[in-house]
């Protein structure tokens, strides 16, 4: 594997907006310069299923799908559906997860237990990875709009990736509506000052 | 020419464009949907939504018997319903290119079998084409509107899911010609294009000739590549499969096939003849390995990779050391050995749900009270099966529920049973089992739930929402009216979340002893934004009975041992509220 590979993970509930954060992820390595493919499934209904998307970057790419030990990045929009991937982590990876809770139906039925936040960090760090936790969905609340939650995380990832700021706010300006351009740039500042500081 | 980022879908509208596509039809099934989405917005191109993929196919058919490129698209199993179309249509060949693309959908993310349409190729005697990535679904299908004129035949262009829904960079090039020539006067050529015994008799051989040019002419297209590296090991692949192979076998050796069928079996020979083994890397069936072995090919292919599922190249990667093909690396080796934390065991799932608000749990909640067998069908509503609901009992294709429910009614099931029907699945198969119920003079109570659009596949429109695929305002077809045409008189429309009318309604339908249907109508939620000001739980009120709980609905949590709504995933829908016993639940001011 050369070290100009990334490969980036991004977990979360249907809803959540994995698939527009992917969108502006693949499209920021493609204006940095890198080969970068994008793929996620999706179509067995809209709302509340698990759903991940793999993007990778690198100078020429094959697969559009990452493998299982050689993730750099994983992006959890929720707890437990970032824990779920925890074996796609190695030492090298590192885990940027909203501090967020979406209970499965299991445990709203009282069938299943939603582990505690300590335990789903120790599962993430079993083959040493570092994680960090991003409270992405509070800051886009108190933005007035819980959507923004991916762009807080994807400014908090900004920090780790040598790519100019410009490239992201360009990339998010083209793919978010026209009158939440100003909103999602103001999120992309926070996520980028919530890891910074 | 700038580079653009493409999913597969937008690259093989893309490609149909720049191969001067005019006329294209599909029925939106997943992973296929985006192909028509894409292709309505280029200029020039007629793109239309039709009820299903059989229709879509004879539409495509009429463009190119009349002189124009066209195209058809759909999921795998939309191949099945178009069989007869792509068959005959083998048989009389066009005036223009005719292009059937098939979205197969290995490991099944969100169809009903697993299906690899390769076979159809084979089936009907026409040629296949495989993209492995976007650039290829771009370059590939217009290759294949010149590759249908110069051989007189419709040919497929096969995605799967993950080059459908993968995104990659495609190299934008020139537009094509905005004007278009007048079309000539329509070409009467019965012998060719009547297709009754005696001239279907003269195509026949026409038919297998065709395979045998298209062959030799495959053998020399550079889209078969071989790509040579070490010849200990010679790999042929093929689609998605290629590029998870590439990941775990930088140095071998490849044949890359971009026809599936017919297969260039010198070039195949040729490849074998330079490669010390040759190993088969293909998703689902060993369609490419029993024509090696036909060919008299030695290789080796299921004994290493699965004939199930799909492909991701740390799958590969894990077989090929099983099967000894690459050596393992320590470091993976003790990952993929190492034993899983026992919390890894006790996550629980999150599968696929109705959403927050979706008007199909009122209905189901009500089938459930009345304990109905409920003969389903495919679309959002499927997911009614699923717990706290289980309120859905069967479903297999596009259409099965109504003739299903009119066959357990007649061979004397004493149960109370329905149909149950989403509006875009009525439009697309069915009529004719409605047909089937009234004149065999069945008793079965049909249940459309029209929500207005097809939801589950990401919103498109549909023969019953008012609008076109270009969002243009067309007749809205009711589906109550079409009941009563066939001769159903007791037909009822309701708003499945008032829940005592749906009450109310069903029961009377389920003690009925004549045909029956309900239009349950309430719009996608989704679509419609239909959001409002989310509802809470008193917990002064709340006894804790758990019937809240029976709907399955995500935003009622358990929150400190007691019943609570999450603020954040309510939208308002205000269905829990009607049947709480306790009148606990109100809405936010």
């Amino acid at each position: 594997m050369t070290s100009h590979k990334i490969d980036f993970l991004m977990a979360g509930v249907g809803g959540q907006g994995t698939i527009l954060s992917s969108d502006i992820l693949a499209e920021v390595g493609m204006m940095a310069g890198y080969d970068a493919k994008k793929s996620e499934v999706h179509g067995m209904a809209q709302r509340g299923g698990s759903v991940e998307t793999h993007v990778r970057w690198g100078e020429k790419v094959y697969s559009p799908m990452v493998e299982q030990g050689r993730v750099d990045y994983l992006l959890g929009f929720e707890m437990l559906e970032a824990a779920r991937w925890w074996h796609f982590l190695g030492p090298h990876s590192f885990a940027l997860v909203n501090r967020y809770r979406i209970n499965p139906p299991a445990v709203n039925l009282g069938q299943a237990r939603y582990p505690e936040p300590e335990e789903l960090e120790a599962l993430l760090k079993t083959n040493q990875a570092t994680v960090q936790w991003v409270p992405a969905t509070e800051v886009a609340v108190e933005l007035g709009n819980q959507a923004l939650a991916g762009v807080i995380l994807l400014g908090a990832l900004s920090t780790r990736l040598a790519v100019a700021e410009e490239v992201w706010l360009d990339v998010i300006a083209r793919r978010v509506p026209a009158r939440f351009v100003e909103l999602n740039k103001q999120a992309f500042a926070r996520g980028r000052a919530l890891v910074s500081s | 020419m700038e580079k653009k980022l493409m999913s597969g879908n937008e690259a093989i509208a893309y490609g149909a464009y720049l191969g001067r596509v005019r006329v294209a039809a599909a029925y939106p099934g997943t992973p296929s949907p985006e192909i028509l989405e894409n292709l309505v917005t280029y200029p020039g191109v007629y793109a239309e939504w039709a009820p299903n993929e059989k229709v879509a196919v004879d539409v495509a058919a009429g463009a190119a018997y009349a002189g124009r490129r066209a195209l058809a698209a759909m999921k795998h199993v939309g191949l099945n319903v178009a069989a007869d179309s792509l068959f005959y249509t083998s048989y009389t060949g066009m005036q223009a290119g005719l292009v059937i693309i098939t979205c197969d959908d290995p490991a099944m993310h969100s169809s009903q079998n697993e299906q690899d349409n390769r076979h159809y190729a084979r089936f009907a005697k026409v040629p296949m084409l495989e993209p492995s990535y976007s650039e290829e679904a771009k370059q590939f299908t217009k290759l294949a509107f010149d590759i249908s004129e110069a051989f007189d035949t419709p040919v497929l262009v096969r995605s799967t899911t993950r080059i459908s829904h993968s995104e990659s960079i495609v190299q934008m090039e020139e537009p094509p010609s905005p004007t278009w020539e007048e079309l000539p006067p329509y070409k009467r050529d019965p012998v060719k294009y009547v297709m009754v015994p005696a001239n279907a008799r003269r195509r026949h051989p026409i038919i297998e000739e065709r395979l045998g040019k298209l062959a030799a002419y495959f053998e020399g297209l550079d889209i078969n590549r071989i790509e040579m590296g070490d010849p200990a090991l010679g790999i042929v692949t093929s689609g998605v499969s290629y590029q998870h192979a590439r990941e775990v076998f930088p140095e071998a050796s490849f044949l890359k096939l971009g026809t599936v069928w017919p297969l260039p079996v010198n070039k195949i020979r040729e490849f074998a003849s330079r490669v010390k083994r040759v190993v088969v890397i293909e998703e689902l069936d060993p369609f490419l390995e029993e024509q090696l072995r036909l060919i008299g090919v030695e290789c080796t292919g299921k004994k290493i990779f699965p004939i199930l599922g799909e492909f991701n190249s740390g799958l590969v990667r894990d077989c090929a050391r099983r099967g000894g093909l690459i050596a393992g690396e320590a470091a993976q080796e003790a990952a993929a050995t190492a034993p899983s934390p026992p919390l890894a065991a006790e996550l629980p799932p999150r599968p696929p749900m109705l959403c927050p608000g979706c008007a199909h749990r009122g209905m189901f909640y009500v089938l459930q009270h009345y304990k109905a067998v409920v003969l389903g069908d495919i679309g959002c509503y499927t997911l009614g099966a699923a717990p706290p609901l289980l309120a859905l009992h069967t479903c297999g294709c596009m259409g099965a529920s109504i003739g299903v429910a009119h066959g357990v009614d007649k061979a004397g099931c004493k149960d109370r049973k329905v149909a149950v029907i989403g509006d875009s699945t009525f439009f697309h198969a069915g009529i004719p089992p409605l047909i089937d119920v009234v004149y065999n003079k069945g008793a079965t109570t049909v249940i459309v739930l029209d929500n207005r659009i097809t939801a589950m596949t990401g919103h498109q429109d549909h023969p019953g929402s008012g609008r076109t695929l270009a969002k243009e305002p067309t007749v809205d077809i009711k589906i109550e009216d079409v009941a009563r045409a066939v001769g159903f008189q007791k037909v009822d429309v309701v708003d499945p979340l008032d829940f005592k009318a749906t009450r109310a309604i069903v029961k009377e339908h389920l003690e009925s002893n004549e045909p029956s249907l309900i239009v349950a109508r309430h719009p996608c939620v989704l679509y419609a934004r239909e959001f409002k000001k989310p509802y809470q739980i008193d917990p002064e009120k709340c006894n804790d009975c758990g019937i809240c709980r029976r709907i399955g609905c995500a935003p009622l949590i358990r929150a400190d041992g007691k019943m609570a709504i999450d603020q954040l995933l309510c939208i308002g829908c205000g269905f829990c509220a009607q049947i709480c016993g306790r009148k606990a639940i109100t809405q936010v001011a």
